[in-house]
């Protein structure tokens, strides 16, 4: 089962939520947590793994063999990216812009391009206390982030529980990272920016026909106004953390929330639970 | 005129509710929210729409099932994995049409997709530049490129002094296009691990792209220890800290009261968001 942690808004408590839940639950099931906020990864902050192994995650950019180009223009006709330009005798290639789609080496009618990797971040992996771990990082000044999800996707383990933080926004990282997902959770605050952002993540999971449940977070502050919508909107609310400056001072120093106040531990066996019965009870409508 | 982009790299540290204060304190400016994704500055500014546009961007394919003999050559070229059972999956598709170019059949059209709205508003601070990216769609950061756009041009033919941007969190696409070019970039961290964390990559993309930067440490009574970390870390990197300012409760009462914490309350955040804007201006 492959539950995502997501949420529209940024800073609500995604990170808090994933390793937390990854770690109450390494004990009955084999977990792992990949962390798909690749542009600001930070569950190792608090999980601390031991790193075992890297590797390179590169795109297909395009490379002219200028003995063999025409300067027929045909690669740069194709490109939908502006990626590659032909002026005069010479071709320009612009490797930031290009998506790696292929097109321009595939349709070249003198097959004068061939393709060399460009490579624009990582994917890294290792163990902590019992979760298998696995985290994307963007290079910094690299805008592209949704390739180097793929690649992190790939190294999810099918036979057990696939944890994935997502990064914030409702764009295509966040539609990367939460495709082919069993469930969604979203973390909010009942406040008017998490509501708004709330109901734009909704909108996102319900286009991907992905169910979803609500973490509320910081509970206390605020307004009422996010229970009222999860409620016209039949959306579960799962679970509540309130806001409190023990659970602040542990985040801040990265200490998982769980192992700071082991009491939490139930809560969020019980919201694995609930994720649980939820995704089965649908497995079971759609069979029949 | 200066252009102030306002970023953190990690979510949630206060970018909006810092951005709205501006927006209370600052003379002769625009606004532009470049948060294009989950945009929220407007719940602080209560906007009255003046202007609404649709924003197309990019394409997606889509096959003739008339047409089409299911011979399979584009599924096995689509690198994104966005036909399946001859079908597409727009949500996959990212617009690159190289299978419309090799389909045997012609059997496969490129569509124009209609991928936002972007809209000036009037507020009682000025005008407002703001946008909504379609549900799942891409090209976030040509919206934001085209939200700074109205920004500028609203501020040359007003001759106004400043461009106040929202920015996005993160370090990619969006990130890059609100930074691009801009006159400085505020960077709101908070003193966790992972505020630390994010600081260091989104200090990186100003590098990166030369823009100057300047921090400021929100809700800093969380963690004097890690406050003291992002102060020497900030001092390696000749890079000022303009500000820290304290947790407190008033600035969601403001936010659920919709309205900007330095007019809700003339206390400490208050003063310290207004000296930050101070040094922001200079």
């Amino acid at each position: 089962m492959i539950i995502s942690i997501a949420s529209g808004k940024g800073g609500t408590g995604k990170t808090l939520v994933a390793t937390s839940l990854a770690l109450s639950m390494k004990d009955a099931d084999r977990v792992q947590l990949l962390d798909c906020d690749v542009e600001e990864p930070n569950d190792h902050v608090f999980l601390k793994p031991a790193i075992t192994g890297s590797e390179a995650v590169s795109i297909a950019v395009p490379k002219v063999d200028e003995d063999r180009c025409t300067y027929c223009g045909k690669c740069a006709e194709v490109c939908a990216y502006n990626a590659i330009a032909v002026l005069g005798n010479h071709v320009l290639i612009f490797p930031q812009l290009c998506h790696g789609c292929g097109a321009c080496s595939y349709l070249c009618p003198e097959e004068a391009i061939s393709e060399e990797s460009r490579e624009m971040g990582i994917a890294e992996w290792g163990q902590s206390d019992g979760v298998s771990f696995v985290q994307g990082k963007l290079t910094v000044g690299e805008a592209m982030a949704p390739p180097i999800i793929r690649r992190v996707k790939e190294y999810a383990n099918n036979d057990g529980t696939v944890i994935i933080d997502v990064p914030p926004g409702t764009s295509c990282p966040v539609v990367e990272a939460i495709k082919g997902s069993d469930f969604c959770i979203l973390v909010t605050e009942p406040t008017p920016f998490g509501l708004n952002d709330l109901a734009l993540a909704v909108e996102t999971v319900r286009e991907l026909h992905i169910p979803c449940g609500v973490v509320l977070n910081r509970t206390g502050i605020g307004d009422s106004k996010v229970e009222e919508y999860c409620q016209k909107e039949d959306i579960p609310i799962l679970l509540t953390i309130p806001l409190d400056t023990e659970i602040a001072r542990l985040y801040s120093q990265g200490i998982p929330l769980v192992e700071g106040l082991p009491q939490w531990k139930n809560s969020f066996l019980e919201l694995f639970n609930r994720v649980k019965e939820i995704v089965d009870e649908r497995n079971r409508d759609t069979q029949r | 005129m200066k252009e102030i982009v306002i970023l953190s790299g990690k979510g949630g540290t206060g970018k909006t509710s810092i951005v709205g204060s501006f927006a209370a304190l600052a003379k002769r400016k625009v606004l532009a929210d470049c948060d294009v994704d989950a945009a929220d500055l407007h719940l602080l500014l209560s906007p009255s729409l003046k202007q609404e546009s649709e924003f197309w961007s990019g394409q997606v394919a889509c096959i003739d099932e008339d047409k089409c003999t299911q011979c399979g050559l584009c599924q096995d070229l689509c690198r994104f994995g966005a036909i399946k059972d001859f079908r597409v999956d727009p949500v996959s598709c990212e617009g690159c049409g190289f299978c419309s170019h090799i389909c045997p059949v012609e059997a496969i059209t490129m569509r124009e997709n209609m991928s936002g709205y972007w809209f000036i508003s009037d507020t009682r601070y000025g005008s407002l530049v703001h946008a909504r990216l379609g549900i799942a769609q891409e090209n976030s950061g040509k919206l934001v490129a085209l939200v700074r756009q109205h920004a500028k041009q609203i501020a040359e033919e007003q001759s106004l002094d400043y461009i106040i941007s929202d920015g996005p969190p993160g370090i990619g696409c969006p990130v890059i296009s609100s930074l691009s070019g801009a006159s400085l970039a505020l960077l709101v961290t908070e003193p966790t691990l992972s505020g630390i964390h994010d600081l260091e990559r989104v200090l990186g993309v100003c590098r990166h792209f030369d823009i100057p930067a300047l921090v400021c440490i929100n809700k800093y009574d969380l963690n004097e220890d890690n406050v003291r970390r992002i102060e020497s870390y900030c001092s390696t990197q000749d890079v000022g800290v303009a500000s820290k300012i304290p947790f407190d409760n008033v600035v969601t009462e403001a936010l659920v009261r919709g309205v900007p914490v330095v007019e809700y309350t003339d206390g400490r955040v208050s003063q310290e968001i207004s000296t930050l804007w101070q040094k922001v201006s200079q």
